[in-house]
């Protein structure tokens, strides 16, 4: 429990019987949407982030869509600038990926923002490992909603994420006893 | 969670007593909370799922693109539309694939008669966690008419597998139009019912004002969503924030209350239903003409490439990371679910709360283990 803040007890909300919906800043897409946007919003994104960390790479960019990968060495950085500076403040999904012939481990926190006006963005920051030794820092003290999504990464890519405070089996049994199955050298059985 | 671990946790052994509840329980599911309890207070909780992952992301390795949407709405068979749905635009965006206006508006339709179907079972099983077993009599009585109304379109009773990559399965007989939007009308009136019986009674209220309270703040960082964001005053809608398909055509709102607290996860629930129907109505009174789906074949080629794409499923935002090297195979792909998003918050809940209040707390989340294990 290095990293990770203790959940504060939440003082309760004034109760409001009445259903409210918050206006909107966001307008309603044109009627005639383009095909194929120029994806501005992200372009913007990305060269924010690269003029931050140079040595980023730019792996797509869509219209409600950028993937940007780091190194481990400044993952932890970048997590708090994706968050306090481009305000993406909370995790959707964490993804693992093998990509066995280049022998390496790809991780991919998939964030997004409750901010008004970005919510319709997904910031996608993603660091390569090595197979033979898959380590990467924790984030859960950057978002505290990693805790879990990182443990189900563990067991099913065998990446350990330094610094998590229990990286025990979330979905596999206890007494799991062979590779992580999500890895491709694994073959289910019957296979 | 080892023996080991657990006996480790215990300050004072004489005090503090560990439960299991669950896998068998009958009200928890596939799915064990590990507590530990202070006389009648939860001082710490562990949830424990996994009883029933079946490796969805795994299977999908090696299946194609189209072999793969019967097994992908599995894990939630309630709701199986909504989980197919970011599948298909995902492959979709990768294919290039455009899909004829006629098949993005029954893709809706039938996507929000999964959230009704979804919604009342949920708000079926709360009200009987409150005590209330009218509730779930009539929410059992009365998905039974949106079952056979998805029949009517899909041809099968829950698992529809009726969104598919370039379009839907097959086209809406006449009549299932005219069924539908006399289904809509009757459950309008119904919903007045259910306001007045359910969400006003006074035991009801007791059993859930305050109980489970999650500030707005927390669920920003605990990354909730879908009902669980929109009864703690997040705005969360993807069909909104992100109008995917022909969403950008209905006019709804998205319901957000502000108390966070078990009563508004279940009150929000009933909220969405309200818009669910007005979009069924619009989307059958406005249906276009022409075909429903793309000739895909049997095996599409699928160009290499990454997608993210993600709808609003009732639990919350389904989300799919598709991976493609371009064989007819998708190299990675992950299920982003709701249910697994809003597990995290539990733990949070649970922290001193009397037992009676676990159950009511727990499925207030909208947590449906099969989906959350995949």
């Amino acid at each position: 429990m290095s990293k990770a803040q203790p959940p504060q007890p939440s003082p309760p909300q004034p109760l409001t019987a009445a259903p409210t919906t918050p206006p909107r800043a966001q307008a309603p897409p044109a009627a005639p949407a383009p095909t194929n946007p120029e994806p501005v919003r992200a372009k913007e994104f990305a060269a924010k982030f690269t003029a931050k960390f140079p040595s980023a790479k730019v792996d797509w960019t869509k219209e409600h869509r950028v993937k940007l990968t780091v190194t481990p060495q400044e993952v932890g950085e970048a997590a708090l600038f994706v968050r306090d500076s481009l305000k993406f403040d909370h995790i959707s999904t964490v993804s693992g990926v093998d990509w066995i012939a280049r022998n390496e481990l790809e991780v991919v926190y998939f964030v997004g923002s409750s901010v008004t006006g970005l919510e319709d963005f997904v910031f996608a920051l993603a660091e390569r490992v090595p197979r033979d030794d898959p380590v990467v820092p924790t984030l859960i003290a950057v978002w505290r909603g990693a805790e879990y999504p990182e443990r189900e990464t563990h067991e099913m890519f065998g990446i350990n994420f330094k610094g998590h405070p229990s990286q025990a089996h979330l979905f596999l049994p206890e007494d799991w006893n062979d590779l992580p199955p999500l890895r491709k050298d694994y073959v289910s059985p019957g296979r | 969670m080892s023996m080991a671990q657990e006996s480790e946790y215990s300050p004072d052994s004489d005090r503090i007593m560990a439960v299991s509840l669950g896998p068998q329980h009958p009200g928890a599911g596939h799915f064990r909370i590990r507590l530990w309890l202070d006389g009648d207070y939860v001082v710490r909780s562990d949830p424990d799922p996994g009883y029933v992952h079946r490796g969805e992301e795994k299977m999908s390795e090696y299946r194609n693109y189209i072999q793969n949407v019967p097994h992908l709405e599995r894990p939630v068979i309630l709701d199986s539309s909504n989980i197919l749905f970011p599948y298909a635009l995902g492959v979709d965006e990768l294919m290039g694939s455009k899909i004829p206006p006629r098949g993005q508006y029954l893709r809706v339709i039938m996507s929000e008669i999964n959230r009704i179907i979804s919604h009342m079972y949920f708000l079926g099983i709360q009200g009987y966690f409150m005590g209330h077993t009218t509730m779930i009599t009539w929410c059992m009585g009365d998905r039974d008419f949106w079952i056979d109304l998805g029949e009517r379109i899909g041809g099968a009773r829950v698992t529809f597998a009726y969104v598919i990559p370039g379009g839907v399965r097959n086209d809406i007989p006449e009549y299932a139009i005219e069924k539908g939007l006399k289904t809509c009308d009757w459950f309008d009136k119904r919903m007045d019912e259910y306001e007045k019986i359910f969400f006003d009674n006074p035991m009801v209220r007791q059993r859930s004002d305050g109980v489970g309270v999650l500030s707005r703040e927390d669920a920003v960082a605990l990354g909730a969503t879908g009902t669980v964001a929109r009864a703690s005053g997040l705005t969360f809608d993807v069909r909104k924030d992100e109008p995917y398909s022909s969403y950008g055509d209905f006019e709804f709102k998205t319901p957000v209350l502000a108390q966070g607290d078990s009563w508004a996860r279940a009150y929000v629930a009933l909220l969405d239903m309200r818009e669910s129907v007005k979009i069924i109505r619009q989307a059958l009174k406005k249906l276009p003409q022409g075909p429903v789906r793309l000739k895909l074949g049997p095996q599409p080629r699928v160009p290499a490439g990454e997608v993210y794409s993600r709808t609003e499923g009732a639990r919350g935002e389904m989300s799919y990371y598709i991976v493609s090297d371009g064989s007819p195979r998708p190299y990675r792909l992950k299920i982003g679910v709701p249910s697994a998003k809003n597990l995290r918050i539990l733990p949070h809940l649970l922290k001193g709360v009397h037992v009676a209040d676990v159950p009511v707390i727990y499925w207030g989340l909208n947590y449906w283990p099969v989906e959350a294990d995949r």
